[in-house]
């Protein structure tokens, strides 16, 4: 299956092409201008559109977006693990680059990006289902990658693994490690792909709605966990989630997606309390929030988002947007700063709506962050 | 336990909790003209052979008032929609009664049952394959008019249309269409529409927007409203959410293992929890507000929002099997001021406010 293509075998172990990221300077994940689009019948999708961002480790980058504004689709190519051209793809393509612990990741052999896969950089799917090979047990799933990657025998391996699933607050260990996944309730089948992925100690984890779907006392769990790791092995994460509350606690910075771009990214508490692009406020309004009274409406963003094989010219958010003005509509708004951090792409940024200027015209002054 | 007390008539249920029986349904909330128009009592569904039986609802015992939303919580597995069918008799109750206005359906003839039906719809939470994949839009949308033989061909044509306008469907162009060709948003718009056209009195939604993006979700929820203001139907709203749960409702019942946890208005639910399962489950909410949520320290790193304080961390047990649910509370496994009492007797259902309604031996103070 694709999404285990990094259980391949490797009869090499762990630290081989990078020094012990502990002692490499600098961030541990820059990615500039990744692009990727898949060429089908209906024209080039572009479901990453130049994406630029860094992660220092130990931190955590919450990225939120609709349906289909390209979360996953960033995760996957940051990892290097896109979907094969398939019956009705006619082909994928990524460009740009992402460098890991200082090292160009775009241009590796298969053979080493396999690797790198597990023990440095592990990827949570959105749907375990499919991520685990369902008549493979639980248990042979975690020590395989453990004998592999880590050259352990089989019965540290065993010794691992139950730890591992322990460790992800699963009961009776030693039963479910002979369970098949199907045999599994879909709270545990996310934590047992969780133990899959930090079982090798990965230093960047790429948790694609880790916790979607599940009852929040779960989802606790499984968030508390992940914070624990973290803390233990500075290991940086890449939260994609559509849950805004799951960011705000647990982001440090988030990115708002829309169309195959970063729209806006600052601070968590900076982006929730001021966000300049109005695309992030009204994500933002159409969330029901528990500290609303009884009966409070959110407030549904109108329209859909664009058909990615053919976008019009000018800002994506445009036809959704209620401060569109004709700038909008003709030239597409650059991703700039606006101090300490805080990025977004909007000619009329909110802070400064009312402000006739068009922001890019305000120069260093611009924003209130 | 469930199925012991004896099941008495709709005007004097006899062995109903206390509470249940005084409640003054739906009052002091804006919803519901205190009219009663659903009465489930000692509600049981269990699932499965003798030797490893379900006990999915277990002597589940409220009222509805006509014209209010009713929400129902609880984590996966609580009982959720099998209560949802039983009120609908979808799935017919294993014992006890559901009367819809003052009708128990139980004792119905076939005939009889499937009219009183029509007034009770159901909208389900996978809108896509809820609705029949080859049929077009507008078919499905009127088809229950077929169905019952209401008008002619041409005037229930007429009203699907007006329906699927109502619901913001273009009867045109997305009515001649069928489910797979649809966004999961419009298929939830054309399953309301199709439970709207025989006009219910009671509308049981099962999670109809878990499956929905943020702003789709917003969108139904809003036309739910609406339609409900339009249409003055009385609605069950089923969802584990309880964000969306609270926007939508007047009062809020909260499940847990087949049991009826709490009930109360979904200000007061939320404010003021009495039963520690309901403050469990709103403490492990997380808040989209970093710097206002009720435990978000964000001191340093992130972290250690949710789990903390006694109440939450004793939720992460596992939740006990329905098959051999845990004696006394149901709870008991998971609660934090569990006592020896609680493992010995059912705490029953009490009420210990005007319209607010606990089963719990030490119910939380304020
Ligand atoms: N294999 C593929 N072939 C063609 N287009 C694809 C493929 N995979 C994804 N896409 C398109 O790329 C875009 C981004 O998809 P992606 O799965 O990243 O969205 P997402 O933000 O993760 O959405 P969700 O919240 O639903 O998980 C979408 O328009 C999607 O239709
Ligand atoms: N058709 C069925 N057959 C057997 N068990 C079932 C069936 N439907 C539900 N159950 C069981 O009944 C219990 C309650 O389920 P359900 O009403 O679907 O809960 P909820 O909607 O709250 O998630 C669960 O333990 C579930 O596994
Ligand atoms: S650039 Fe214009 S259309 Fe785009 S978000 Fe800003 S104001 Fe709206
Ligand atoms: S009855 Fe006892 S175990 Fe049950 S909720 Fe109350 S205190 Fe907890
Ligand atoms: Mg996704
Ligand atoms: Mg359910």
């Amino acid at each position: 299956m694709r999404s285990r293509a990094g259980w391949t075998s490797s009869r090499t172990t762990r630290h081989l092409i990078f020094p012990p990221v502990d002692q490499a300077l600098g961030p541990m994940l820059e990615v500039d201008g990744l692009r990727t689009s898949f060429r089908t019948p209906r024209g080039v999708v572009r479901a990453v559109d130049g994406v630029s961002l860094g992660l220092d480790r130990g931190r955590t980058l919450g990225i939120v977006g609709e349906t289909g504004s390209g979360k996953t689709m960033l995760a996957r190519s940051i990892m290097g693990l896109l979907p094969a051209g398939g019956r009705d793809r006619l082909g994928v393509e990524r460009s740009g680059t992402v460098r890991f612990a200082g090292h160009d990741l775009t241009g590796l052999p298969p053979a080493q990006l396999r690797q790198v896969w597990g023990t440095q950089i592990a990827m949570v799917f959105q749907d375990p289902m499919t991520a685990l090979n369902p008549v493979v047990r639980v248990g042979r799933q975690i020590t395989e990658s453990l004998r592999l990657r880590m050259g352990m025998g089989r019965s540290d391996a065993k010794e691992t693994a139950l730890a591992l699933l322990s460790s992800v607050g699963i009961a009776d260990p030693g039963r479910h490690l002979r369970s098949y996944p199907h045999e599994l309730s879909g709270g545990m089948r996310q934590r047992v792909m969780i133990a899959i992925a930090i079982a090798c100690g990965p230093r960047l984890l790429l948790a694609d709605e880790p916790t979607t779907g599940l009852d929040v006392t779960i989802q606790a769990q499984i968030l508390d966990l992940l914070a624990d790791l973290q803390r233990e092995r500075s290991m940086a994460m890449v939260l994609v989630t559509h849950d805004l509350g799951v960011v705000a606690g647990r982001a440090d910075e988030t990115a708002v997606m829309y169309a195959g771009r970063i729209v806006e990214q600052a601070a968590t508490a900076e982006l929730f309390a001021h966000p300049l692009m109005p695309y992030s406020q009204a994500l933002l309004a159409a969330i029901p929030r528990l500290a609303d009274a009884a009966g409070t409406r959110p407030k549904p963003i109108p329209g859909r988002p664009p058909d990615l094989a053919s976008l019009a010219p000018g800002c994506r958010f445009a036809p959704r947007c209620p401060y569109a003005r004709e700038r909008c509509r003709e030239a597409d708004p650059p991703l700039v700063e606006a101090g300490s951090g805080h990025r977004f792409a909007c000619w009329y940024p909110l802070s400064l709506e009312d402000a006739d200027t068009p922001a890019s015209d305000l120069g260093d002054s611009q924003g209130e962050a | 336990m469930e199925g012991s007390q004896p099941a008495g008539t709709p005007n004097q249920p006899v062995g109903t909790p206390t509470g249940i029986r005084n409640q003054p349904a739906g009052t002091g909330t804006e919803g519901g003209n205190g009219k009663e128009i659903l009465r489930v009592e000692h509600l049981v569904v269990e699932y499965g052979p003798r030797r490893r039986r379900v006990h999915a609802v277990s002597d589940v015992s409220f009222l509805m008032a006509e014209g209010e939303t009713l929400g129902l919580v609880g984590e996966s597995g609580s009982g959720k929609s099998t209560t949802g069918r039983a009120i609908a008799h979808v799935q017919p109750p294993t014992s006890g009664h559901v009367y819809f206005d003052g009708i128990d359906l139980g004792g119905l003839s076939t005939g009889r049952l499937r009219r009183a039906r029509t007034q009770i719809q159901m909208v389900f939470q996978d809108p896509i394959s809820s609705l029949n994949p080859r049929r077009r839009v507008r078919d499905i949308v009127a088809e229950p008019l077929a169905i019952w033989n209401t008008g002619t061909a041409a005037q229930r044509a007429q009203r699907a249309a007006a329906m699927l306008e109502a619901v913001g469907i273009d009867p045109v162009t997305v009515g001649q269409r069928r489910p797979q060709q649809l966004s999961g948003g419009q298929c939830q718009r054309v399953s309301i529409a199709r439970a709207l056209m025989l006009e219910p009195r009671l509308l049981v939604c099962d999670e109809p927007v878990s499956a929905l993006d943020v702003s789709v979700q917003a969108q139904i929820l809003n036309l739910l409203a609406d339609l409900k203001e339009q249409h003055g139907f009385t609605m069950l709203f089923i969802a584990h959410d309880l964000a969306v749960v609270k926007s939508i409702s007047d009062r809020v019942a909260v499940m847990y293992l087949g049991k009826l946890c709490e009930l109360a208005p979904a200000d007061t639910l939320y404010d003021a929890p009495l039963h520690p399962y309901t403050a469990a489950l709103i403490s492990s909410v997380p808040s989209p507000d970093p710097e206002r949520g009720p435990r978000t320290p964000l001191a340093g790193r992130t972290a250690g929002m949710a789990g903390t304080g006694p109440v939450a961390a004793a939720l992460a047990n596992e939740v006990p099997s329905p098959l051999h649910p845990p004696s006394g509370c149901r709870f008991r496994t998971r609660c934090a001021y569990a006592a020896t009492l609680c493992a010995r007797e059912e705490p029953p259902m009490r009420q210990l406010a005007p319209d607010h309604f606990v089963a719990c031996h030490f119910p939380l103070a304020h």
